[in-house]
């Protein structure tokens, strides 16, 4: 019988539930890194036991670390245990935590600004990675979406990194402006039907697309409409919040953005707005069931300014047309008194037969749903509060 | 032998409990401190000063024999005390945030 490893990236550290395909019992480890701000933690497809994490810190700064045994230990790539700490040059190792912004004349088409808050230029400065992303192909290969916004790869297993300088240089980079959030590069898909194609989305300057492997870039944000921009369809500037894509539809993709649920046919081209009888378009997690393309999981939030459900009912809509006819999916959600959020990575589903559902909830619960969310359970409800939730189906 | 008293949550990066004991070749000074800390625990490098200017973290402090040598000139020698291993370097993270 298959196995499910849910992995929980928190504000304190990170968590690792398994359970077997039934995903009635589950077995909770951690906190790994604890007291540190885990924001992703995600498991290579090429090889499950490949798991990279993002630890963070506004005191400390960026850790990478790894684990190659499923998550039982873990090092960091730049300094595994064991080998040497310095180069032969006697230089101290600890690669794995550099994050440098490409400024070389050759590749980087030097940029030195991003707008800020107020409009005004302001520089491109590090500060953590949202997310990562390993290879379809190849566990050693790894993308990094970090905050200031902008693309890093490593093929070494997270033990350095370059920017794929294509995507701030492409010619929009100097008219990005963060979110609440900051600016930050927080999703990353990879086309399985073509490995040329990445997608990205920036909060907030939009989505983009590489038909390349990364090279070159370009805005897909045709029909995004942002009433809370000057130019409400510009190019750029647009809070986009996620992307979901089902693999066997690559040229399909599903946004959450800051208002408004959206959906493509022609891999970003163009937008078409799909929140139909949603109570609420606000929100920040988007994802596609795992054997039906046409049937995606939002959770709606109030608005922007209040960041939890609804009447306080935390409730999962479901499309099973992909998108404009939503039901309320909420027996074994809390259904009063609920103000929790669910962030922007907080959402995963496996690949069972039955596709389990997963997020995570600004209060600490992690809910499951082994039917589709039909019915959910709490998996733990007492965690600090839940930055990140990717599932990976073991054989 | 210098002490050395770090914040606990790179007391769990490094994998040490309490307090750091270095060698320093030379003057002993924040700087010659702070390389001689990297190069025993590369895994802290850019966690106290940033990769690319070698820059201290704005939440970061030095102290010394209780005094605050945070703004101090980095190849400043820092006290005897400090030198002998009488009295530890402290690396504070501020209090900021809840």
């Amino acid at each position: 019988m298959s196995n499910v490893r849910v992995l929980v990236g928190t504000r304190k550290g990170a968590f690792i539930l398994t359970s077997d395909g039934k995903r009635e019992k589950w077995d909770v480890s951690g906190p790994h890194f604890a007291g540190w701000e885990i924001y992703h933690v995600k498991g290579s497809v090429a090889d499950p036991s490949r798991i990279y994490a993002s630890q963070t810190s506004g005191w400390f700064g960026q850790i990478i670390q790894r684990s190659d045994d499923g998550g039982k230990t873990w090092i960091q790539p730049g300094t595994p245990a064991g080998e040497p700490t310095t180069t032969p040059e006697g230089v101290p190792k600890g690669e794995s935590n550099k994050f440098l912004y490409d400024a070389s004349a050759e590749t980087g088409k030097p940029l030195t600004t991003h707008q800020w808050y107020d409009g005004k230029p302001h520089p491109w400065e590090f500060k953590r990675v949202w997310h990562l992303e390993p290879s379809l192909d190849n566990p050693d290969t790894v993308y990094a979406g970090v905050e200031d916004a902008a693309l890093f790869r490593s093929t070494n297993g997270g033990q350095t990194w370059q920017e794929l300088p294509g995507l701030r240089g492409h010619g929009t980079g100097s008219l990005w402006q963060p979110g609440a959030g900051g600016m930050c590069l927080h999703t990353i898909l990879l086309d399985p039907g073509n490995r040329e194609r990445i997608f990205v989305a920036i909060s907030a300057a939009g989505a983009f697309r590489s038909d390349d492997a990364g090279v070159t870039w370009k805005p897909i944000n045709q029909g995004l409409y942002s009433q809370y921009i000057p130019n409400p369809t510009a190019e750029v500037g647009h809070c986009v919040h996620r992307i979901a894509m089902h693999p066997s539809h690559p040229n399909v993709l599903f946004m959450q953005k800051h208002w408004d649920v959206m959906r493509s046919n022609d891999a970003g081209d163009s937008w078409q707005e799909i929140s139909g009888n949603l109570p609420t378009d606000f929100g920040f997690v988007i994802d596609v069931h795992a054997h039906q393309p046409e049937t995606i999981y939002v959770v709606p939030i109030k608005s922007d300014g209040e960041h939890y459900p609804p009447e306080g009912k935390l409730r999962v809509y479901r499309s099973r047309t992909g998108g404009n006819e939503w039901e309320p999916l909420t027996k074994g959600l809390p259904q009063s008194n609920c103000y929790v959020n669910v962030l922007r990575d907080a959402m995963a589903v496996d690949s069972l037969d039955s596709c389990g559902v997963y997020f995570g909830t600004t209060g600490g619960q992690v809910y499951g749903s082994a039917d589709a969310g039909e019915t959910w359970a709490p998996i733990v409800r007492d965690l600090p509060a839940v930055l990140s939730v990717e599932v990976q189906t073991l054989p | 032998m210098i002490l050395v008293v770090i914040p606990p949550h790179l007391r769990t990066l490094a994998g040490v409990r309490g307090d750091v004991e270095l060698e320093v070749d030379g003057e002993v000074t924040r700087r010659s401190v702070l390389d001689a800390l990297e190069a025993r625990y590369p895994m802290l490098r850019g966690t106290i000063r940033e990769h690319v200017a070698g820059e201290r973290r704005p939440f970061l402090r030095f102290f010394a024999c209780g005094e605050d040598v945070t703004h101090q000139p980095a190849d400043a020698p820092l006290p005897q005390a400090i030198a002998s291993g009488a009295e530890p370097f402290y690396i504070i993270g501020a209090i900021a945030g809840g």
